[in-house]
């Protein structure tokens, strides 16, 4: 990425307005850095992120609706470098600090804004963490993701965990199924399967995982192989291991 | 100290009551059963009831020194029947000396040789008395433990829950702090002199909030002070977003209640409701009073299907219902509801103000 010739964008996303303020008059003094937006929530920044293509996202980590975690995911996170800003909050500076991440403390100094400027710019994009580990690293221990945010075009769309009734992995995506309607989503079936609650969620063949309570029943199909048949009537391929980790959790239950 | 004190008394009452009852019935029993003239009776029943009161007694420091947990059973039971042996032995020759020298020293002749009949029963009275006096001990003993270990578990109690409150008033958000003191970072060189009221009214809330906490109740005034304080540095944050709506019964703001009880309700509501809503939302504050009671209700916007909303809800308002508990019993609830895009609790307790306490 060429830093020098051409203007950075960035991005200020914060729901409070003079939190705004302070990260714009700090970059006032950056001549090589335009500020092409201002965003007071998630939804807001995830259009402008779509709009700007910025180079550099500052970013609030709590914020209604869309968390800067969820930001994170429904951008393109491999086009920009990200500073993230947040007052107070254990898990997120946990997180960070996993992923090597350089982030902000408010209040926070001059000097301190600079030098996470400054790394910000030598960051390479290859470097860069895939935002749903980041988004799990952040969760506490023994808590699971309550809800997937989906992006489709530019509309945003909020899947709560348990009304999703299965996800069938689709190469680099998971198309994600809830209440009749099917949602892309680009992460891997592995890493959705790790955020969301192994109580309740099973993988029941190397494509497909499965809502437990979506489960009417299992049926032989064909020799060594099963299919489960869901609430909605869909039918779902049940590998042997798949059978074995379903019988297993159904088991721990009763 | 006052307790000891009235178990040795009583113990004293009784010792003297069961010196003059023993007395009396052991005089009966001697005239009646062993045909003992009145004079003789008396004379032998009144030193021994006395002598059999003060080796009863002391039954107490045998009793001390073999607890009843603690000492073998076979230890604890050969102690005692050796001691109730021994002592009524030595009392029903005490008797006999005594008898004799009534005999012949002062001439009431034929006491001796009753006496010398009965000593054998004498001494099974000794020894069954003895046994009982140590038995009382020990019920006296188990009744002051059982009483300590209720007063040590009470004491706990009152400490951890006293430990508990003075935490929860010292609690002040650190994520709040962090907040305000940002925003004044930025307003010191968009606009100084609200950096500098913002100064004024952390600094007014800190103070407030540290010194509330120290006082058991406050008027309700005085909480509706700190609350100002507070919404006053939330709106700087918040902007248009957050709106507040108060409505006080005048004569409720004299009511007492503990102090920083609706300060958490109000954080709740700002960090679980104000704060997910990108468009913003209301708190409502009612309070009235009515039949003696105090009614609080605060009411807040909230998003039915923010993250945050549930979980990290349900600490602060335990901790209130904690303290409510702690202050008034079951005469104060607490109930929390959610109506759509609603969250209420309401609060109900005895009214008291300074004068009628």
């Amino acid at each position: 990425m060429s830093i020098d010739l051409r203007k950075w964008k960035a991005l200020i996303v914060d729901d409070e307005e003079l939190a705004r303020k302070i990260l714009r008059e700090m970059l006032s003094t950056h001549p090589e850095i335009k500020v092409v937006a201002e965003c007071a929530n998630g939804m807001e920044a995830v259009k402008a992120a779509a709009e700007f293509a910025p180079d550099l996202l500052f970013l609030d980590v709590q914020m209604p609706k869309l968390t800067g975690f969820d930001v994170l995911e429904l951008v393109d996170a491999t086009k920009l470098a990200v500073i993230f800003v947040t007052a107070y909050d254990q898990y997120a500076m946990k997180a960070f600090d996993v992923h090597a991440l350089d982030y902000l403390l408010k209040p926070f100094s001059r000097d301190r804004f600079e030098s996470a400027l400054t790394r910000a710019k030598q960051q390479k994009p290859e470097a860069r963490t895939e935002p749903a580990a980041l988004a799990a690293a952040a969760r506490p221990a023994g808590q699971y993701l309550e809800r997937i945010v989906v992006k489709d075009g530019t509309k945003v769309t909020l899947i709560p965990a348990l009304k999703l009734d299965y996800a069938e992995a689709l190469d680099d995506y998971v198309s994600l199924v809830s209440e009749g309607k099917k949602h892309l989503k680009q992460q891997t079936i592995s890493g959705l399967e790790m955020a969301l609650d192994p109580a309740l969620f099973v993988r029941i063949h190397r494509s497909y995982l499965v809502n437990l309570e979506r489960v009417v029943r299992i049926e032989p199909y064909a020799k060594d192989s099963k299919v489960a048949i869901l609430t909605s009537g869909v039918k779902l391929p049940v590998s042997r291991a798949g059978f074995a980790r379903l019988k297993k959790l159904l088991d721990d239950r009763s | 100290m006052a307790d000891q004190f009235n178990i040795r008394k009583t113990l004293w009452v009784s010792l003297w009551l069961a010196w003059l009852l023993f007395a009396a019935l052991l005089s009966v029993w001697l005239v009646s059963t062993w045909g003992m003239t009145w004079r003789s009776a008396i004379a032998l029943a009144v030193p021994l009831s006395a002598l059999a009161q003060g080796v009863a007694w002391s039954a107490r420091y045998s009793c001390r020194s073999n607890p009843i947990g603690r000492t073998g059973l076979s230890q604890l039971f050969f102690t005692h029947i050796a001691s109730a042996v021994v002592l009524s032995f030595l009392w029903v020759i005490v008797g006999r000396i005594l008898a004799r020298w009534l005999d012949s020293g002062l001439g009431w002749s034929g006491t001796a040789l009753q006496f010398s009949r009965l000593q054998l029963q004498l001494f099974g009275l000794g020894f069954g008395y003895y046994l009982l006096a140590v038995a009382f001990h020990y019920a006296l003993y188990a009744q002051e433990a059982s009483r300590q270990a209720q007063e040590r578990a009470l004491e706990s109690s009152v400490r951890a829950r006293d430990a508990e409150l003075s935490a929860l008033k010292a609690q002040i958000n650190p994520h709040f702090l962090y907040n305000s003191l940002n925003s004044i970072s930025a307003l010191t060189s968009i606009d100084p002199a609200r950096a500098r009221e913002m100064c004024i009214l952390l600094a007014d809330f800190l103070r407030m909030t540290l010194g509330l906490g120290e006082k058991a109740l406050i008027p309700l005034q005085e909480e509706l002070d700190l609350l100002d304080r507070y919404c006053a540095i939330e709106r700087v944050r918040f902007g248009e977003r957050m709106n507040v709506e108060q409505n006080i019964q005048e004569a409720a703001k004299s009511c007492l209640l503990p102090p920083l009880l609706l300060q958490p309700l109000f954080e709740n509501a700002v960090v679980h409701g104000i704060a997910q809503m990108a468009e913003g939302g209301s708190i409502r504050l009612t309070v009235g009073q009515m039949d003696g009671r105090l009614a609080l209700v605060v009411e807040n916007s909230w998003d039915p299907e923010a993250v945050s909303a549930r979980k990290k809800n349900g600490v602060g308002l335990k901790n209130v219902q904690r303290r409510l508990e702690a202050r008034y019993g079951k005469e104060a609830f607490l109930e929390a509801t959610t109506e759509e895009n609603l969250f209420r609790v309401r609060l109900s307790l005895p009214a008291e103000t300074q004068g009628a306490q």
